[in-house]
């Protein structure tokens, strides 16, 4: 363990400089977020991520905001358990039909104020499922959406970027 | 591959139906296609496949779950989703339909949708059991699917599993749809696997069409499924070792999978390589500068990884979670037909890299590792042992790349064609049969995860073990719930 560990030490930082806060995040988020929150958060947002129907290819990337290039805990930011510790609901997938009800029950459960990060092309609206008889559509046909992260699935500096446009006006 | 189907009387379903109980030969697939229902099948040396086919009566067949206990949940899915019923069969509850859709059987003739029933769980009685509800949200972030578990204090008695959350009804949006809308579709029914699905896919397409992709995209296409394979292996060993609160191999692990997949995007402008392969060949070809980054990235892991394999070896308290943890047994493994590593962990020799065997594999050279304690442990060493063989394989193609062409142009025959494509994901065997119209649209396609016969070997592994080992078990399967649930 030791030499795993002193290597660390020798190989130089990976963490990486971050990204600029998205534009078009700041923008879309401006319009829905409020200065006393900011105030009551901090700068520190935990989020819970609901996948609820996504294809797995968005949690792989989600996932990869943990390692240590991107280190998103630096930003103040970082993934909770459940949502009643979250402040955002991070939503990935086109919302099936039988997760619905799942979605609904877990953004009720996330206490006030809160915000729903919609991650990947299918959460904008349904992607590639959107006309099948089992999804409902896009995240926002079933819960409030304050930040879309489109891409499929976006990279974890874009994520990154959102995430950071999401603490510049909440935090 | 191209395969002959043979639709066959009852007489002949029943006696494939004895095989398979018999254990001569396992079953690959069981699929509906109203108002008939399709079973693949792989013969012992897992050298050769074959297809039946049943024309239902009555919309009815003859339960193969009923003498063969994989097909229990297949048979499920085909009842939801067809309206065909296997007679006989021991298990008669919903599996992807959770009562929320418009309609019942979607894919075949279309009924009103019901109210649901409470889905009834199957009992566990005796003094002290209490119950477990988890999911389909789960703590982590990951895939949403409902376990319940019945547990004496800490020791988990049973675990029964309700999935089918993320279905998505990827198969009827197939039928009808163009090649290149149902090859994106098909890489994205398991994220993690897309490379593996799209060239399962390209496969099944080719066959219906009778034509082959170029060389250089055949190796192209293997060049991409080991970058796949080596990114989820990395994954998955360290996302375990957290499992057991190491998070030091965690870490160091993410290292490599991330070093990875920005190879993987410099190679071929997508960090999973999406939609890069496609029926006829492979989109787009190796960027120039590709083949030094992945030649930097073997030197990179092959120094960094066997110290990690010494650090996992060597940590006696990771050892004391995984080893003798979720055992597997052998039997189980050869009834399901498991593969990839829960097979292999447990005495399954199967790859379908080996055989049946599909291009470029022939051409390489590569060991397919297999052990016999099927525990966690175990699922862990198949892992190592096969990033070793990746990295052996991506230097050959490396090598060997043919030059040339990278796509063949794809021209619609005029008449019905039928293909089947077997590959090997990182998590174990992808099978699509596809059957295409005159135009070249997708008539029908049916996708079968590997994880259809992991999930419930999952159940039995978890048997015995504490509440808190469970997420160790889980981890070690990775099983997909999108590719499971469609």
């Amino acid at each position: 363990m030791r030499k795993v560990l002193f290597e660390s030490f020798t190989h130089g930082l990976l963490t990486e400089v971050a990204p600029k806060p998205d534009e078009a995040g700041l923008t879309e988020l401006a319009r829905s977020v409020n200065r006393a929150a900011r105030a009551r958060l901090g700068r520190s947002l935990s989020i819970r991520q609901v996948d609820a129907g996504s294809c797995n290819g968005c949690e792989l990337e989600i996932h990869a905001l943990n390692n240590a290039f991107y280190d998103l805990e630096r930003f103040g930011l970082r993934f909770v358990a459940s949502p009643r510790h979250a402040d955002v609901l991070m939503v990935t997938g086109p919302v099936t039909k039988n997760m619905r009800e799942a979605l609904l029950r877990t953004y009720n459960a996330t206490p006030d104020p809160k915000w729903v990060v919609a991650v990947g092309a299918c959460a904008v609206d349904g992607g590639i499922f959107a006309k099948s008889y089992a999804v409902e559509g896009g995240v926002k046909d079933v819960v409030p959406v304050d930040l879309h992260i489109p891409g499929c699935p976006p990279n974890p500096k874009a994520l990154l970027a959102g995430l950071l446009a999401l603490l510049e006006t909440s935090a | 591959m191209i395969l002959p189907r043979a639709t066959v009387n009852e007489k002949a379903w029943r006696q494939a139906i004895e095989q398979l109980a018999a254990g001569r030969c396992t079953l690959l697939g069981l699929w509906g296609d109203a108002p008939a229902v399709h079973m693949a099948l792989l013969s012992e040396d897992f050298s050769d496949i074959a297809i039946v086919s049943y024309n239902c009566k009555g919309g009815k067949y003859p339960s193969v779950a009923a003498r063969h206990p994989p097909a229990v949940r297949l048979e499920r899915a085909i009842r939801d989703l067809f309206g065909l019923d296997a007679s006989g069969a021991p298990d008669t509850r919903s599996w992807l339909d959770l009562g929320f859709w418009n309609a019942r059987h979607p894919l075949g003739k279309r009924a009103p949708a019901r109210k649901a029933k409470p889905y009834e769980f199957l009992p566990a009685e005796g003094e002290g059991l209490h119950q477990i509800p988890v999911g389909p949200v789960h703590a982590s972030i990951i895939e949403p699917g409902h376990f319940r578990f019945t547990a004496n204090g800490e020791h988990v008695v049973r675990l029964e599993q309700r999935l089918g959350y993320v279905h998505k009804g990827i198969e009827s949006l197939m039928h009808g749809a163009t090649l290149d809308a149902a090859a994106k579709l098909a890489a994205r029914t398991s994220g993690d696997s897309t490379v593996a699905y799209a060239f399962a896919f390209a496969q099944a397409a080719e066959a219906a069409l009778q034509v082959k992709a170029p060389a250089r995209a055949i190796y192209l296409r293997a060049l991409m499924a080991e970058l796949e394979r080596l990114a989820n292996h990395f994954g998955d060993i360290g996302a375990i070792c957290n499992d057991a609160s190491f998070a030091l191999m965690h870490a160091q692990c993410a290292i490599l999978r991330e070093r990875t997949l920005r190879a993987a995007e410099a190679c071929f402008g997508h960090r999973l390589m999406m939609d890069v392969i496609v029926p006829g060949g492979v989109a787009c070809d190796l960027a120039a500068g590709g083949a030094a980054q992945l030649k930097s990235l073997l030197t990179e892991v092959r120094r960094v990884f066997p110290r990690l394999i010494e650090l996992y070896d060597n940590t006696a308290s990771l050892q004391d979670r995984t080893v003798t943890t979720g055992i597997v047994k052998p039997e189980y493994a050869r009834q399901f037909g498991a593969g990839g590593y829960v097979g292999r962990a447990s005495g399954r020799a199967f790859d379908a890299r080996r055989s049946p065997g599909y291009a470029p594999y022939g051409d390489l050279k590569f060991e397919v590792p297999v052990l016999s304690a099927g525990d966690v442990d175990a699922r862990v060493w198949i892992r190592i042992r096969e990033v070793e063989q990746s990295l052996s394989l991506i230097e050959q193609v490396l090598k060997r790349l043919p030059n040339g062409k990278i796509h063949t142009a794809l021209e619609a025959k005029g008449k019905i064609g039928e293909g089947l494509g077997l590959v090997e994901a990182f998590r174990g065997d992808v099978l699509i049969w596809l059957r295409l119209d005159g135009k070249g649209r997708v008539d029908r396609c049916h996708m079968r995860d590997a994880s259809w016969f992991q999930w419930p070997l999952l159940e039995t592994a978890v048997e015995g073990n504490i509440v808190a080992d469970f997420p160790l078990c889980n981890k070690s399967f990775n099983c997909s719930y999108s590719g499971h649930d469609l």
